[in-house]
């Protein structure tokens, strides 16, 4: 089905990135600018609902929304075009990404209010939604990667948003520089499945002129590879999935491209919010979820992505264990959470993924955004030691994080319980296919539960720092070394905060070692900031309730109400039965994952898309029952245990290590960046720069240095000489043609 | 005994000759002057002998022409003598060896 409201959707954001560049840093009046930002990702919003929902819609019907915008590459048998498609997967993706972003934009008109830069900062983010929305509404994966490479553009922007500070360049070069390697593998996979497919798009689209089978189309024709190693090595879907997932790696950031994520919160809160926690960083998880049917050809890939999503989880989390700024704490609980999709991935659990993707971006983004707000009314404080007691003084914040907390930990009824309890449980009962031993997937869960047993540890730990037991801000100075202290004030008034106004919700613009003492308080932020946290909050809370399993809804009602996975079923991939990858031609042959085809139930003809329902088993109804109490206790054990630890002693010293995040930053240093850095200068700066390209450049010009030194001899300036010569060449033209002439 | 063409042209080659000997060894500007007009005149002697044993008045027009040059030549060439020896006091061609006065 055709609609051109779709490209509305991608467009909107680049055209108030447009006015805000060039009308904006004219006008430079905040509410304009403001009001174009936000109006714009408001718009594509009220689109993408529109698209999503109205009869027809992507998330209703089975064939996805297409709008050709304009033809781009055709060569041969090659196409790609600017076209977009918005199926049920990109449909949910789209929904949640412009959602949560306009209320980031919301927050961030109030955040960023008085830097000097406003109308870049949002020009930027404006850009950053537009690849964002290109990314995942590409109907090829060309378009994708240019989505892809988009989203790391305006990443390196707006990492590197404060100009004036060696380190947040140095983290935007970082992350674009990480990015690299994995966007390698992105392009080799994009190449082999061309090589592979004869083609790169995701649907066929004959209204669009071309012809033939999309690449996911094409795949399925593909014999299943075998569970091996070689198949790695044997340019099928193996490689490509495992080349994908390089991609994927780099651009979600995990193990070992994970580096860069940490320090990109070297800019500002909301964008660490939006990019790096809600919606850029969940590509890589879009991406393999969108090549699930090649994925499900490749079981090899798969146990790859889940051994290396749960290694990231449970490495991250011990990592935000010991972190005392408050953004490098949800930074790495971002790594570890993308561990969790990864893992869900490679036990072909896409939907539970995705819905963590979902989940976690309403948690994860109130959270950013409540370390913003504390950020912001500890006057550009970030580190956790110098906050404590401030839930007197920003209620609403505190509140709206305490719901962020629960969510995260996993404490039922709030989002991340259901995702988080569906991955585990899809892990525990991970068909064979792409685990090699029901041991090895128990031992995968195992690695997930003490995962989820960390995550509400540290995230315990870092409410407590932040917001209960003694007020350690009296005792310090305003944030001198607080990573976005200086950003503010630099072009507004230098008026002192007073206690009195406090509750005025105005914002105090402090330099950078002002001293604080006594007499500035934190406050409670504007509403502008607080509103989304509220949305977000209610989200958090009631977000997990799309995706209910039967398992647990049963309790209370016979109706079968896991909405996310009826909607999400049709757009993923199911992996063939577990037989290690005997050849299962034609996509009709692929059956269910085990643990979803049992007796039939009423409730089949109950659920929304009959042909896709699976029905359960009172065994396996059970089994999960028992593992959800299980991750309740966990969720339980870890808020009591780091209740109990933290709350005495918030400031606990704990390993060295951990704290230094396993010097994994000075390893990568000394194993990579000292030898490249060493060959750049030893060898290709002075061996090849100096001596091949230099020595060559520097011989040409003293060869014409000396023949012109020689020539210069014959202009001595001497009158008779000239004649002399005049007479030389005269008897030699005379010569040559007597010479000729003889000859003749 | 009438005169060949050939003693015309062995005078011809005889002044030319000295006229370039002199040009290239003589360091006097007035005798490299001289000996220029010497060339000058050595091939306007090979011009009418030609034009007379072929019966054809162009190698004589060519000596009017050659005529001509050779005053404005001797015109202009006479001035710069004038002006070298005003700056220079000499009329060694080998001490105006650069053209900075």
């Amino acid at each position: 089905m055709e609609n051109n409201l779709l490209s509305i959707i991608i467009f909107a954001p680049l055209a108030g990135a447009a006015i805000n560049w060039f009308l904006g840093r004219r006008v430079r009046d905040e509410r304009f600018i403001g009001i174009v930002a936000c109006g714009a990702v408001a718009t594509s919003a009220i689109v993408a609902f529109y698209l999503a929902f109205s009869s027809g819609g992507a998330l209703r019907s089975e064939l996805p929304i297409l709008d050709h915008v304009w033809t781009w590459l055709r060569v041969g048998r090659f196409h790609a075009d600017v076209a977009l498609a918005m199926d049920r997967l990109s449909g949910t993706y789209v929904l949640f990404v412009t959602f949560v972003g306009f209320l980031i934009h919301v927050f961030a008109v109030g955040y960023m209010r008085g830097d000097s830069g406003f109308y870049r900062f949002f020009a930027f983010l404006n850009l950053f939604m537009f690849a964002m929305l290109t990314l995942v509404l590409a109907d090829n994966f060309i378009l994708m990667f240019v989505g892809w490479e988009g989203v790391g553009l305006c990443s390196y922007l707006l990492i590197g948003y404060y100009l004036d500070r060696k380190e947040a360049g140095d983290a935007a070069k970082k992350a674009f520089i990480t990015n690299r390697i994995g966007d390698w593998g992105f392009v080799m996979g994009i190449l082999l499945t061309f090589f592979v497919t004869g083609s790169v798009s995701f649907f066929a689209n004959p209204a669009s002129g071309i012809p033939g089978e999309s690449a996911l189309q094409a795949i399925k024709h593909l014999p299943v590879d075998g569970f091996t190693w070689h198949a790695i090595f044997a340019g099928g879907a193996t490689s490509i999935a495992v080349l994908l997932f390089i991609g994927a790696a780099g651009k979600s950031a995990q193990i070992p491209l994970y580096v860069w994520l940490p320090d990109a919160m070297a800019g500002p809160t909301p964008v660490s919010a939006l990019i790096h926690a809600a919606t850029m960083v969940t590509a890589g998880v879009y991406m393999i979820v969108r090549c699930s049917p090649i994925f499900v050809q490749a079981p090899t890939a798969m146990f790859i992505v889940a051994v290396i999503g749960a290694a990231t989880a449970l490495f991250a989390a011990t990592i935000g264990l010991a972190q005392n700024d408050i953004k490098k704490v949800l930074a790495y609980s971002t790594i570890s959470q993308l561990g969790y999709m990864f893992l869900a991935c490679g036990v072909g659990a896409f939907i539970a993924a995705i819905f963590h993707v979902i989940t976690h971006a309403f948690f994860k983004a109130l959270l950013f955004l409540g370390s913003g707000s504390v950020i912001n009314g500890m006057h550009h404080e970030q580190d956790m030691r110098q906050m404590g007691g401030l839930k007197k003084y920003m209620p609403i914040t505190f509140a709206t994080m305490v719901t962020g907390w629960l969510a995260i930990s996993g404490i039922p009824i709030f989002a991340g319980f259901f995702s988080k309890d569906e991955i585990l449980w899809k892990v525990w009962s991970a068909p064979a296919f792409s685990v090699p031993s029901s041991t090895a997937s128990k031992i995968l869960w195992g690695v997930g539960a003490l995962t989820a047993l960390l995550t509400a540890v540290y995230m315990t730990r870092m409410m407590v720092m932040t917001f209960w037991g003694e007020e350690r801000f009296r005792k310090v100075q305003a944030g001198g070394e607080a990573d976005e202290a200086h950003a503010h004030g630099v072009d507004v008034d230098q008026q002192l905060h007073e206690a009195s106004s406090v509750t005025s919700g105005d914002r105090a613009h402090h330099q950078p070692g002002e001293p604080v003492a006594g007499t500035h308080e934190p406050h409670e932020s504007p509403w502008v900031m607080t509103l989304p946290l509220i949305v977000l909050a209610v989200l958090s809370t009631v977000g997990g309730l799309i995706g209910v399993p039967y398992a647990l809804s049963s309790i209370f009602t016979q109706r079968d109400v896991n909405y996310i996975e009826h909607t999400l079923e049709p757009a993923v991939a199911t992996m063939p039965a577990a037989n290690h990858g005997a050849a299962q031609p034609g996509p009709e042959l692929i059956s269910r994952a085990p643990q979803e085809t049992d007796s039939a139930s009423p409730l089949h003809t109950l659920s929304e898309s009959g042909a896709g329902a699976a029905a359960h088993s009172v065994e396996e109804i059970s089994e999960e029952r028992l593992l959800a109490l299980v991750s309740v206790v966990i969720a339980l054990l870890g808020i009591a245990g780091g209740w109990m630890v933290f709350r005495k002693r918030p400031l606990l010293q704990l390993p060295r290590i951990l704290e230094n995040k396993y010097y994994v930053d000075e390893i990568y240093d000394a194993a990579l960046i000292r030898p490249v850095e060493v060959i750049s200068r030893e060898g290709l700066w002075k061996i090849f720069d100096i001596g091949v390209i230099d020595g060559l450049l520097h011989s040409i010009g003293d060869v014409v240095t000396e023949a012109a030194r020689l020539a210069r001899q014959l202009q001595a300036g001497f009158v008779r000489g000239y004649a002399a010569i005049i007479l030389a060449g005269a008897l030699i033209l005379i010569g040559f043609f007597a010479y000729v002439s003889i000859l003749r | 005994m009438t005169p060949q063409l050939s003693w015309y042209l062995a005078v011809s080659a005889a002044l030319f000759t000295i006229g370039v000997t002199g040009v290239i060894i003589k360091r006097n500007v007035i005798g490299m002057f001289m000996c220029i007009e010497l060339m000058l005149n050595a091939v306007n002697l090979t011009f009418v002998a030609f034009a007379s044993f072929f019966q054809d008045t162009t190698g004589q027009l060519f000596v009017f022409i050659v005529m001509t040059v050779a005053a404005a030549e001797a015109a202009v060439g006479l001035g710069i003598i004038i002006a070298i020896f005003r700056n220079r006091e000499t009329l060694d061609v080998d001490e105006a060896s650069i053209l900075k006065l």
